[in-house]
């Protein structure tokens, strides 16, 4: 002890005192610290956290509190979770205009799918709840269409049509069409339940089922659809039927009366 | 054969085959005196004289493609599992008749295209008979004689609807079956049997096992078989009546004046059933109509949004959506008016343009014939009427779709049948009154024009500077077409006390039809035409005007 209290007052010792303790400190988080990716994550999650904060505060702080808990102007968002928000801000739900109509209509979105994510892990961080489906969730592998379409004419065809061409609800609310909707946001509106929606969670709809009703709904309802009786006419049953037949179907037999009445015998006329 | 050879036939006291074909058909039919007496038959030229044609054909291409559907369809409820070609079913569970309709549309040969112009065409006939029948309302043609075959035309578009409705239901789709139940839950608002007449339709509780073959022999044989006696004794009055005709010169009430059925009428006829048949086959072949196939099998514990009728039995479904829900509960029984006051609605809006023809003739007294038509500006009260009726039944219509209306013009649905309730009572009145100031303007225009001439937009000034429009009198013909029509006076009391001062009792029904006929002829409720005096007076020279 007396040879390293002699040369306590060296003027390397403070160099090497830090060098140990370093060593040390490294040592320690290299061995109790868990697996290095994580720890990456760990960090880059905080800065997604943070960046969704800033976002979130310039872009929904007005209407949804400082902190996500809502004001006179817009619900709370605590416990929401992520999949609610990649939903809304997603399929341009949100952020809505200061005056809204009946519901707040779909339209472009205004963030970039990196942005949603950060806003997305902001809201999810507030507190726990539903989070943003996989792929494998609600991708077509291993969904069973004719299943999806009896879920889907016993859960949702009420408010959405057979074929999810949408329909009317109270005082000007509608359920909108699902034509060309992404199926993650058809599976993240089940799970979530926006608006007017009810929500389908797990216990109500397996995640199983919610993917079979998104296969039913692509093979009814989108660009790849096809009709094979030929033109769809909306969709919308026998209105638009009737409103075809009348038009174009008794005003072409009467265009062609016209003109049959109007080539008579010519005997007369000469 | 060359002229020797049919001169040495002829010489053999042999006839041309189609000759001795006629004979021997005549010597046992007896054709020849019936086509002499028909085949000279003379109609009359005008489209909308057509309407009823386009009916007759779209109806005879709903049975020539029904009879082919049948060959595939299985009436029956029986459950089964689907194993055809259309993916998104298979492996479901479904009735029979639901089965053979998606194989009739997928696996037979020409079965979709035969479904869709069945129903294509199903569409069309009924809207056909509507715009007949309102062809006929509003030219009067449903005055004596022809009041019975007025009744047999209406008798047809109910029965169309009826049997339009029962062929909708055959498939057993979700779409279907929500109707079938809609129909459910109108007979049983009926107090007291409403039940018992439920369960006797479909042999116990909704929907049981029975109803698609009930359907299916309503459909197919009962309510055909009737429109098919019926569409002839229609078109045996048609002829036995002669056609009627717009007033023009050479045209009376003794006449008609057109081309004969053979050759002309029969070559147009004929190729005008090709044509409609054309038109329907091309409108099946391009647009698709009932997919039952997306809207799934029926199950009692499913519905959709958007679940309307055909559109013929759309102003049902509208008064239903438009009344408001009133229930009346006593002794733990309710009186469901809410549908029971629509189920009542149903036939009566239905009647009012039945009766009309009755009631405009005991209003107007007026035991002639009349086969020349009216224009309807000369009937204004008549033609307000019209109007009305199919501003109630249009209106009713929009209820039935309100919540489309809603979504297609971003509207409340709520606003849309406020709109239906408010505008069922004040849209006919306003249409009424609309309609019956048009009339008498028209008419008052035809006055005009009758003494004044033609404007011709030339101006001219006179020496003095005046200006000047220069009217070009009308043509003979078109002064006989503008004054042709008759005009009624109004009825009168008459006196009360007969000349031994004993006074008469003026009934209540008399009062009325008094009070009628006024506001139908009275002042101020037609224009008078010009008289021959008028006319005279007007042209004899006195200056240009």
């Amino acid at each position: 002890m007396k040879k390293l209290s002699a040369r306590r007052r060296h003027p390397l010792a403070a160099v090497v005192v830090l060098l140990l303790a370093l060593a040390a400190t490294g040592g320690l988080y290299a061995a109790f610290a868990p697996a290095g990716k994580a720890q990456a994550d760990e960090t880059s999650q905080s800065l997604t956290i943070k960046e969704g904060r800033k976002l979130y505060e310039v872009g929904c702080a007005s209407c949804h509190g400082t902190g996500g808990q809502g004001s006179s102007d817009g619900p709370s968002l605590v416990g929401v979770g992520s999949a609610a928000v990649d939903f809304q801000v997603g399929t341009g739900r949100m952020p809505a205009a200061t005056s809204q109509g009946a519901q707040v209509p779909r339209k472009k979105p205004v963030y970039t799918q990196t942005q949603i994510d950060q806003l997305a892990a902001y809201i999810a961080s507030l507190g726990a709840g539903p989070i943003v489906p996989t792929k494998q969730q609600y991708g077509p592998a291993g969904a069973d269409i004719a299943k999806g379409g009896e879920l889907f004419r016993t859960n949702c065809a009420q408010c959405h049509n057979f074929t999810g061409k949408g329909g009317a609800l109270t005082k000007g609310k509608f359920a909108p069409t699902l034509e060309g909707v992404d199926p993650k946001h058809i599976y993240e509106a089940m799970q979530t339940g926006p608006q007017n929606m009810p929500s389908f969670p797990d216990t109500t709809l397996s995640s199983k089922n919610k993917k079979d009703i998104i296969a039913y709904l692509h093979a009814v309802d989108s660009s790849e659809t096809t009709n094979p009786g030929g033109l769809e006419l909306g969709g919308l049953g026998p209105v638009s039927e009737g409103l075809f037949a009348w038009i174009f179907g008794l005003g072409a037999l009467i265009a062609v009366a016209v003109w049959v009445a109007a080539r008579t015998a010519k005997a007369k006329k000469s | 054969m060359s002229t020797a050879a049919n001169e040495t036939a002829r010489s053999r006291g042999q006839a041309p085959a189609g000759e001795r074909i006629a004979d021997w058909a005549d010597g046992r039919l007896g054709i020849y005196s019936l086509a002499k007496a028909n085949m000279r038959k003379i109609f009359p030229d005008h489209w909308s004289f057509m309407l009823g044609e386009v009916c007759m054909y779209s109806f005879i291409i709903i049975i020539l493609t029904g009879v082919y559907l049948t060959l595939f369809f299985h009436p029956s409820m029986n459950e089964v599992v689907y194993h055809g070609s259309y993916v998104p079913l298979q492996g479901q569970m479904m009735s029979e008749a639901f089965n053979s309709t998606l194989h009739i549309s997928f696996d037979v040969r020409g079965g979709l295209l035969v479904r869709q112009i069945h129903h294509w065409a199903a569409l069309i006939f009924l809207a056909g008979m509507f715009v007949h029948m309102m062809r006929v309302f509003f030219t009067g043609a449903f005055r004596k004689p022809r009041e019975i075959n007025w009744l047999f035309g209406f008798l047809l578009f109910v029965l169309g609807m009826f049997t339009g409705f029962t062929g909708y239901s055959l498939p057993d789709d979700l779409l279907s079956g929500t109707g079938v139940r809609f129909m459910e839950g109108a007979i049983l608002s009926v107090p007291i049997v409403g039940t018992y007449l439920s369960y006797f339709l479909f042999g116990g509780q909704f929907p049981g096992h029975d109803f698609v073959a009930r359907f299916y022999s309503i459909h197919i044989l009962l309510l055909p078989g009737i429109m098919l006696g019926l569409m002839v004794a229609h078109l045996i009055l048609v002829f036995y009546h002669k056609h009627t005709q717009f007033a023009g010169p050479g045209k009376s009430n003794n006449n008609v004046v057109g081309m004969p059925l053979l050759p002309v009428y029969m070559a147009k006829a004929g190729g005008f059933f090709f044509l409609v048949f054309g038109v329907i086959a091309a409108i099946a072949a391009v647009a698709q109509i009932n997919p039952i196939w997306a809207i799934g099998p029926y199950r009692v514990d499913q519905v959709s949004t958007g679940a309307q009728p055909d559109w013929y039995m759309g102003f049902a479904e509208g008064l239903i959506r438009f009344m408001p829900g009133w229930e009346i509960n006593f002794w733990g029984h309710t009186l469901v008016l809410g549908v029971f006051i629509p189920l009542v609605l149903f036939p009566l809006v239905l009647a009012a343009i039945a009766v009309y023809p009755f009631i405009e003739s005991w209003v107007t007294g007026d035991k002639r014939e009349h086969h020349i038509l009216d224009r309807p500006r000369n009937a204004p009260t008549r033609t307000a009427f019209g109007v009305a009726w199919v501003t109630i039944y249009m209106i009713t219509l929009v209820g039935g779709g309100n919540d489309l209306w809603a979504t297609h013009f971003h509207l409340s649905i709520n606003a849309v049948t406020w709109f239906v309730r408010i505008f069922f009572f004040v849209g006919p009145v306003i249409a009424f009154l609309v309609t019956k100031r048009i009339c008498l303007g028209l008419q008052r225009r035809d006055r005009d024009k009758v003494l004044h001439g033609r404007e011709t937009g030339i101006i001219k000034r006179l020496p003095h500077g005046e200006f000047i429009e220069v009217h070009e009198p009308l043509s003979q013909e078109q002064l006989h077409t503008l004054t042709a029509h008759d005009q009624y006076q109004p009825a009168e009391i008459g006196p009360t006390v007969d000349e031994n001062g004993v006074e008469r009792k003026v009934k209540a029904a008399e009062r009325l039809r008094v009070k009628l006929s006024n506001a139908y002829y009275g002042e101020d409720n037609q224009i008078p035409k010009p008289s021959v005096e008028e006319y005279r007076e007007i042209t004899s020279g006195h200056g240009h005007h």
